[in-house]
């Protein structure tokens, strides 16, 4: 398997080759730093992304709680965990970082907040 | 008329306005007022959910609430006070007056030693970049639009096209997407990517998003709702090539189309603006052609990373304090900082000698460039200069240079590196 | 059943006028409009002014009615508080040509009863609008042209009338009308019958389609598209007097203008359509209005555009004003080829119809109750500091400003909302209080209107429309 990635990790966009395997990576180049190097094993082994969205408030029709995961979610399971966090209703009140759905999809990652709510 | 009285007013307690009172109460100011007409403090930050904001200044990855957040804890613990739902109407520079509109205490006169600007920006609209065809609804700038689905739990449509590629056009493509929306396309005028390459990434490849370089909308179709765009790709003078044109049927249109200061309190109050940026010109501690008004953030140039705001703005809190504690000097000789070969516009546009301090320039280029050198000079002298592998319009570019004999004008160039 | 004595089709500047004038009689007079709400079409998108009739065709109906009307401004605008402006309007000869055609357009100003056209130097121009063309041979002044707000005239004509009784229906097309023994008897809306004797046909674009339905067929409306720009209030280069193109055979050109509210009006296009629907601004369109506007005012800063609109003036062929009314149809009249100067000959309309209803056997009784006057909007921008302080304490949301590039406050828009014929759309909303008519074109106070709009009339978000229906404004809730 051979993949073309975009490194994210600072504004210079270096293109990364990265070959290998489900598991291993056998060949990767086009990095230019430590960082963007181990971006791209990251991500061509094990995409993984912030996922940020907003949780209903209990009673407060136009208010909502925004909410992330703690970690990096895996990419693959970003609408699956959509899903979860759509049903979700949090009670007033609410603190930066109390958790909101604790790990999501089993995938060991809590979804928290990351705004207060009186 | 109600009266308040403090040191240093800051009008807008969004990211600039809440650092800047950080810096002003951090530097000894005795009362800083931040004036908010929000309900909340934060600003635009509320509605950002989505992370990377302060790698650079807190090298953390976190949302905008939670940046926001940071700042808003930090100012009322070191007893900054806030008055909300406070419109300002008038700011009265010989005076050092504010005047807002506020529901609880009607009018309200306040009155300061300095006065920190941080009003912020707004989107440019239809009209701005002139886009012909019908009027209907469904057309959005991407902040209203963000602002309507982060914080309103309002949902703005189903099919959605996006102009422009900066960072909101992309972040909402993403936003809409994880929404159940289907994003059609973003489509871009320029031959390169207005915002970040990791939004992008993130936004439009995650979701397969196509991303439509050189082509631009050139006809909005539906009578009440919008119901499809005609997308062509454009020639090198950006006019469009008929032939190219394809129609994309969609309920929603989102623009993404830059930024403006909002600087019609600025205007007003008659303190001077720079053509190029659109907001007020600054010297090194952000203070503008009227020595007791300070500005910061996006109402003096639009910023990409809300990091850089930051820190111009601590610089702007923390001389506004030492200008209400009579420690600046209002006056003193001042030259300007050009622009040289491939640089747009230069902040703060102008520089006071100080012996020992350094000043951080930033700056956006006209062309992306790869490997360059960015040098500043004066007079036959270069005083400062770096390398840089990269370096594209839509992402802020600073260097930093010393004020010890800043003898004449400083002209910035950014060069081919040999 | 609904029962009345008047039903007026169309609910634009005309209809609005003659309902007004009819709601001074002992008559039931309802006004019935597709649109949801008051205003019209193409008098809601047009060139906002009040001519005096000076360049009109002498002898016509049209001459006669404008040049009435324009006199009757100043007291009405008063009467029922709608901004308006007499700032005159100059004619410049920029070529040698047209140097030559000002006495004739002077002499027909005569013809048409209007004494008060006046000979302009180049300098006297040139001082007047620092900003005009400096190759400007001279021109002529007409000093009675004038600048209304189209929006709060028509508004404020339905609010009168219907504060006066005149019962309005919104949101209802008509469908069909029913003769009996060459009588009017009913009109059939898609909101029910209503049993009438009179019909007056104001329906402008769609006037021809309604004739039809009584079998008056006589002529077509033919859409005339106009295509404008609107300036930011802080456009560097402006006018002060309404800067009139000389006219040219095929057109009476395109003009810029100040806007009541301070902002620059240039336009229009005249483009014969064939459709009535057709409300796009073309690039063609745009760029021959800056070809054009550019010889009056070098300097004009299209880049300081805040929004571009197009409207439909609905023309006839064959050409001409014409107020219908025939034996052998008792109780309808048909108005038709109401075009560019419908704002300013509607005050006068009302008067003609209801003249025209009385000769034909109408008995319209004076009412005594009749109230003459409409309280406007208070406008919190324009009041004093301690005026602004004593509105806020009196309803604090005069203290929420929603609407930040024109200064609009919670409180306005409340009241934009409540009163007579309140605002039931966002266009609406900006219409009568200008929220979303600045610069940044609703970007901020949108979100916000759209709430406030679903709180007030307790409707779910996506029933918010931009204005008719179908133009939902969001699809629903997130959560």
């Amino acid at each position: 398997m051979k993949k073309e990635i975009i490194c994210t990790v600072c504004p210079m966009g270096c293109r990364i080759y990265v070959e290998g395997t489900e598991d291993s990576v056998t060949s990767i180049e086009g990095y230019t730093c430590k960082r963007g190097e181990e971006y791209g094993r990251q991500e061509f082994l094990h995409p993984v992304r912030i996922l940020t969205t907003t949780v209903k408030v209990e009673g407060r029709e136009d208010h909502l709680l925004p909410v992330r995961s703690e970690q990096p979610v895996p990419k693959e399971l970003l609408m699956d965990c959509m899903e979860v966090i759509r049903k979700q209703t949090v009670k007033a009140p609410v603190a930066r970082y109390d958790v909101i759905v604790p790990d999501i999809c089993g995938c060991g990652v809590n979804i928290v907040a990351t705004g207060n709510i009186g | 008329m109600y009266e308040i009285n403090c040191d240093v007013a800051v009008i807008g307690a969004g990211p600039a306005g809440l650092s800047a009172a950080v810096a002003a109460k951090k530097e000894g100011a005795g009362k800083v007022l931040l004036i908010e007409r929000d309900e909340s403090v934060g600003g635009i930050l509320q509605q950002c959910i989505h992370p990377g904001f302060g790698l650079t200044y807190f090298k953390k990855e976190l949302t905008g609430p939670e940046y926001a957040g940071r700042f808003a804890e930090e100012a009322e613990a070191l007893g900054a006070e806030v008055l909300l739902n406070s419109m300002v109407l008038e700011v009265l520079p010989e005076s050092n007056q504010i005047l807002c509109a506020n529901s609880e205490y009607g009018m309200t006169r306040v009155t300061a030693k300095s006065i920190v600007l941080a009003m912020g920006c707004r989107e440019r609209t239809r009209a701005n970049i002139q886009i012909p065809g019908t009027r209907p609804s469904g057309i959005y700038t991407a902040g209203a639009a963000q602002r309507l689905v982060n914080r309103q739990n309002a949902m703005v449509g189903k099919n959605v096209v996006i102009l422009g590629s900066g960072d909101i056009g992309m972040i909402m493509a993403r936003r809409m997407s994880l929404e159940g929306a289907k994003v059609l396309a973003v489509v871009e005028i320029m031959d390169f990517l207005a915002g970040l390459t990791r939004n992008k990434v993130q936004c439009l490849d995650d979701f397969g998003i196509p991303l439509k370089l050189k082509h631009t909308i050139t006809r909005i179709a539906g009578s009440r709702r919008v119901e499809g765009v005609y997308v062509a790709q454009v020639d090198e003078n950006k006019k469009p090539i008929p032939k190219t044109e394809e129609y994309i049927a969609c309920d929603t249109l989102l623009l993404s189309v830059g930024l403006l200061p909002e600087n019609e309190l600025t205007r007003q109050a008659e303190i001077e603006i720079s053509p190029v940026t659109n907001g007020p010109a600054v010297n090194q501690y952000m203070q503008t052609s009227v020595p007791s008004v300070f500005a910061c953030g996006n109402v003096v140039h639009v910023n990409d990373l809300v990091d850089n705001v930051t820190t111009e703005s601590l610089q702007a809190g923390k001389y506004a304090a030492l200008y209400a504690m009579g420690q600046l000097e209002g006056e003193g000789r001042e030259v300007e900082s050009v622009t040289g070969n491939n640089v747009r516009y230069l902040c703060p546009q102008r520089l006071r000698e100080e012996k020992g301090a350094k000043a951080n320039l930033f700056f956006r280029v006209l062309a992306p460039e790869l490997d360059v050198r960015i040098e500043a000079r004066c007079q036959d002298r270069v005083i400062a200069s770096k390398k840089e592998r990269r370096v594209n319009p839509g992402e802020m570019c600073s260097i930093q240079i010393p004020l010890d004999d800043v003898t004449d004008d400083v002209i910035i160039n950014v060069v081919k590196e040999a | 059943m609904m029962k009345t004595d008047v039903v007026v089709i169309g609910a634009g500047a005309v209809g609005c006028a003659i309902a007004r004038e009819l709601s001074k009689y002992e008559v039931d007079v309802i006004v019935v409009d597709k649109n949801e709400d008051v205003g019209g079409d193409a008098s809601k998108s047009n060139s906002a002014i009040i001519h005096t009739g000076y360049d009109a065709s002498p002898g016509t109906l049209e001459s006669q009615l404008v040049v009435a009307a324009n006199p009757m401004f100043p007291k009405l605008v008063e009467d029922l508080q709608v901004p308006f402006k007499a700032t005159g309007a100059i004619l410049p000869a920029i070529t040698e040509e047209q140097f030559e055609q000002l006495p004739a357009i002077k002499e027909k100003a005569f013809r048409n009863r209007v004494y008060d056209v006046e000979y302009l130097t180049k300098e006297q121009i040139l001082k007047m609008e620092p900003n005009m063309n400096p190759e400007v041979r001279g021109g002529l002044y007409i000093p009675r042209e004038s600048i209304i707000d189209p929006f709060i005239y028509v508004q404020a004509l339905a609010e009168n009338a219907n504060e006066n009784g005149v019962h309005f229906l919104l949101n209802t097309k008509v469908t069909g009308i029913q003769t009996e023994d060459q009588k009017i008897r009913s009109v059939e809306t898609t909101g029910g019958t209503i049993e009438t004797k009179y019909v007056i046909n104001a329906a402008a674009l769609y006037c021809d389609e309604i004739a039809a339905m009584v079998g008056k067929a006589e002529y077509k409306v033919v859409a005339r598209r106009g295509q404008f720009y609107i300036l930011d209030k802080n456009t560097s280069c402006k006018v002060e007097h309404i800067v009139l193109p000389i006219p040219t055979k095929v057109t009476k050109g395109k003009l810029m203008c100040p806007t009541i509210h301070g902002n620059m009006l240039v336009g229009p296009t005249a483009e014969d359509l064939n459709n009535k629907t057709d409300k796009s601004v073309t690039a063609d369109g745009l760029a021959s209005i800056v070809e054009d506007v550019r010889r009056l005012v070098p300097g004009v800063k299209i880049g300081d555009t805040i929004t571009q609109y197009s409207g439909l003036r609905p023309n006839r062929n064959p050409e001409g004003l014409h107020v219908d009314i025939w034996d052998d149809l008792e109780g309808y009249i048909n108005l038709s080829g109401v075009r560019s100067t419908g704002l300013t000959l509607s005050a006068a309309m009302g008067v003609y119809v209801a003249q025209l209803m009385k000769e034909h056997g109408c008995r319209l009784v004076y009412k005594e109750n009749f109230k003459n006057t409409r309280k406007g909007i208070r406008i919190f921008h324009e009041m004093s500091r301690e005026e602004q302080d004593a509105v806020i304490k009196e309803n604090p949301k005069y203290g929420n400003i929603i609407c930040r590039c024109e200064t609009i406050t919670e409180g306005e828009i409340m009241d934009a909302i409540h009163r007579p014929l309140g605002a039931r759309s966002m266009d609406a909303v900006k219409r009568r209080v200008r929220a979303g008519m600045g610069r940044c074109q609703g970007g901020f106070c949108g979100p916000k209107v759209i709430e406030i709009l679903a709180r007030e009339w307790k409707i779910p978000v996506d029933q918010v429309n931009k204005n008719e229906t179908g133009s939902y404004m969001v699809t629903g809730k997130t959560r």
